[in-house]
C-alpha cells in the first residue's frame, strides 16, 4: 500500500484531518491534525488492509522558540505487510498537548512517558504519566532547544 | 537521606493502596540480579508477585541531548556506550542511518561491508554469551557464567586487535571502518570458530538442556505473541514467543541476503511458546547462526574480497558530514532487537536536530509487569534474567 492509498482510507473516514505530507521522509510521513491521532493511529491499526500492528518509535522534538511549535512523531510498522508510516503531528509550544496511544499500542506508554519526561508534552488520558528517566523533582524539561539546567539539585552543584 | 530519595524517585504504590496482607519490597538498584542498576518496586503478597513497577534512569547519560551538539561522526562513541556488551551493533546502526541521509549507503567497498558483518557478529556473539552466561548465574548456576566468560574475552581480544578498545570501540565509521582489519585477523576468526563449536556443545549439555536449568525456567514468564507484538517486544525475545521475524532477514541491509543462516523461534519444546525456557533457547540458537555467519565471512574475505594493497576503508569517508534537510527512521537488528534511530537533520548544521535512540531493552523491561503478575517471588528474577535487559540502554 503505498502512501497515497493510505492517505485516501484516513481521509474518507476523518475528512480534513490530514495537513500534508512529507515524502522527503524514509518512511513517507503524513501530517495530521492532533485532535484526530487517535482516531487515525486506531484506524490504521485496526483497518485489515494496513494493520499497523507495531508502533515501532514514538519521538518527541522542540522546534525552539521561534518556530513556536513541538512535534510529536509516530513511526509505526506493520509486520504482516511490511509497510512502514511516520505519522508527524505539530503542536502549540505554550501547551503542548496531546492525546495518548496507548490504548492501542502499549509500546506507547513508555515512551509517551519518555517524551513527557524530556519535552513536557502532556498526554491525555495516559494512565500513568510519571516521570521516567529523570529524578521526579528535576526541574525542567532537558530536551527544550532554551533549556536551561537548575544550579543545584540537593544541594548538589549541577553545572560542572 | 530517605525524604531525598521520596522527593527523588518516589514509590508508585502508598500504603493505603495495599490490602492488609500485601507489601512492598524494593529490589536493586544496586542488585546482582538486576543486570546493572535497574530498580524494582514489588508489591506482593507473601510469595506471589501482585505487581511490579520498574524504576529506570539511574544510568541516563543524555545521550539524546550530547548527540544534538556533536557532529554526527563524533555521536559514534556516545553509541557505543548505550548497549556496552554489543558496541558494534550499535554504532553500525548509527553510522547506517547516517549514510543513508548522505545516500551513500549502496556505494560502499564490498570488502567494508563483510567486514562490518564480521564484526557485528562476534559482538552478538559476546552479547549473547553475557547474556547466557548472566542467566545461569542469576537462578544459581556458576560454572556456565565462567565458562562464557572465558570465550567471550577471546572475542574482546580479537576486537581489541582490530580497533584499539576492548569494549567501546569507534570501529564504524560513516562511510567505512577506522582501519582494515590487521593482518592475520580472517584466519585468527577462523581458528576461534572452530575453538568455539565444542565450547558451545559443552554450554547446552552443562545449562541449557541441564534439568535444574528446565525445571526453573519452563512455564515461567510465559509472553503471548498479541501481547509481544503490542508492547513493540523484538529480537530474541518476539522470536521466542514464535514470531519468524527477523530485520537481517525483512530489512535485507548491508550483505545479510548474501548469507546462508536461519532464523530460529521458540517452539515451546520444554514447556509453553514463548517462556523463558524459550527465549534462552533462541539466544543459544542464534550463537550457532553468527557462528555460521562469521565462517561465510571469513571465507569472503580471503576468497573475492581479500586484502589488496588498493583498498582504503575510508575511501567513502565524508569530508564534511552534512546531510540534507530531511526526516529518517533507521532500525536494525542488535542482539537485543530492534535498535532504531530516529533523525531529523535540518540541512544547515553538520549536528542532527533531533536524534532519538529507540533501544530495544527499553521495550523489552516495559513489559515486565505483564507477564510477572501472579508468578513467585523467586521466578521473578528468572524473568527479569530471561528480558536481557542492559541498563545502559535503557537509560541512554
Amino acid at each position: 500500500m503505498k502512501l497515497s492509498q493510505i492517505k485516501e482510507l484516513v481521509l474518507s473516514e476523518y475528512p480534513n484531518s490530514i495537513v500534508g505530507e512529507d515524502e522527503n521522509a524514509s518512511p513517507a510521513a503524513l501530517l495530521v491534525k492532533p485532535q484526530f491521532i487517535f482516531q487515525i493511529c486506531e484506524l490504521l491499526q485496526s483497518n485489515e488492509k494496513t494493520y499497523f500492528d507495531q508502533l515501532s518509535c514514538l519521538s518527541g522534538l522542540d522546534n525552539g522558540e521561534e518556530a513556536g511549535t513541538m512535534e510529536v512523531i509516530y513511526n509505526l510498522y506493520c509486520i504482516p505487510y511490511d509497510l512502514h508510516l511516520m505519522l508527524k503531528v505539530e503542536l502549540d509550544r505554550k501547551h503542548p498537548s496531546i492525546d495518548s496511544v496507548m490504548d492501542i499500542w502499549k509500546t506507547a506508554d513508555w515512551h509517551e512517558r519518555e517524551a513527557y519526561d524530556l519535552f513536557g508534552i502532556h498526554f491525555n488520558k495516559h494512565k500513568d504519566l510519571r516521570r521516567i528517566l529523570l529524578p521526579n523533582d528535576w526541574e525542567g524539561f532537558p530536551l527544550r532547544k532554551d533549556y536551561v539546567e537548575q544550579e543545584r539539585y540537593h544541594d548538589v552543584k549541577v553545572k560542572y | 537521606m530517605s525524604t531525598y530519595l521520596q522527593e527523588s524517585e518516589p514509590l508508585k504504590y502508598r500504603e493505603s493502596d495495599l490490602k492488609s496482607e500485601e507489601m512492598i519490597i524494593n529490589v536493586g538498584p544496586q542488585h546482582p540480579a538486576t543486570h546493572g542498576v535497574l530498580r524494582l518496586e514489588v508489591v506482593s503478597d507473601g510469595e506471589i508477585v501482585k505487581d511490579v513497577v520498574p524504576h529506570v534512569g539511574y544510568l541516563h547519560r543524555c545521550f539524546e541531548k550530547h548527540a544534538e551538539s556533536l557532529a554526527y561522526n563524533q555521536v559514534i562513541p556516545y553509541t557505543d556506550r548505550m548497549d556496552y556488551v554489543a558496541a558494534m551493533n550499535n554504532e553500525w546502526a548509527f553510522v547506517m542511518g547516517v549514510e543513508r541521509m548522505l545516500e551513500i549507503h549502496q556505494e560502499l567497498p564490498k570488502r567494508v561491508e563483510y567486514i562490518r558483518v564480521l564484526v557485528a557478529e562476534l559482538n552478538r556473539l559476546a552479547s549473547h554469551f553475557v547474556a547466557i552466561g548472566t542467566y545461569g548465574l542469576d537462578i544459581g548456576a556458576i560454572t556456565p557464567f565462567l565458562w562464557m566468560m572465558r570465550d567471550r574475552e577471546h572475542i574482546l581480544r580479537m576486537l581489541e586487535w582490530a580497533s584499539g578498545a576492548r569494549m567501546l570501540y569507534n570501529y564504524i565509521w560513516v562511510g567505512g571502518l577506522f582501519y582494515d582489519l590487521p593482518v592475520g585477523f580472517e584466519e585468527q576468526s577462523r581458528e576461534f570458530v572452530e575453538y568455539l563449536k565444542p565450547k558451545l556443545k559443552e554450554v547446552e549439555t552443562l545449562l541449557i538442556s541441564n534439568k535444574v536449568f528446565i525445571e526453573r525456567t519452563a512455564n515461567v514468564g510465559i509472553l503471548p505473541l498479541d501481547l509481544a507484538i503490542n508492547y513493540g517486544i523484538t529480537g530474541p525475545m518476539l522470536r521466542a514467543s514464535g514470531l519468524k521475524f527477523d530485520l537481517r532477514k525483512i530489512d535485507k541491509y548491508s550483505v545479510y541476503p548474501e548469507l546462508d543462516f536461519d532464523v530460529p523461534i521458540g517452539k515451546g519444546e520444554m514447556g509453553a511458546i514463548g517462556d523463558c525456557w524459550d527465549r534462552n533457547w533462541v539466544r543459544y540458537q542464534e550463537c550457532l547462526q553468527s557462528v555460521k555467519i562469521i565462517e561465510q565471512c571469513v571465507e569472503r574475505l580471503l576468497g573475492e574480497y581479500k586484502r589488496t594493497k588498493e583498498f582504503d576503508p575510508r575511501v567513502m569517508v565524508p569530508k564534511k558530514i552534512r546531510p540534507k534537510a530531511q526526516d529518517l527512521y533507521v532500525r536494525a537488528e542488535n542482539p537485543k532487537g530492534e535498535l532504531g534511530f530516529f533523525f531529523r537533520a535540518d540541512g544547515r548544521s553538520d549536528q542532527p536536530f533531533r536524534c532519538k535512540a529507540r533501544g530495544p531493552s527499553f521495550s523489552n523491561l516495559s513489559v515486565l509487569a505483564e507477564i510477572s503478575k501472579g508468578c513467585m517471588l523467586s521466578d521473578l528474577f528468572a524473568i527479569v534474567g530471561s528480558l536481557d535487559l542492559l541498563m545502559g540502554e535503557v537509560d541512554r
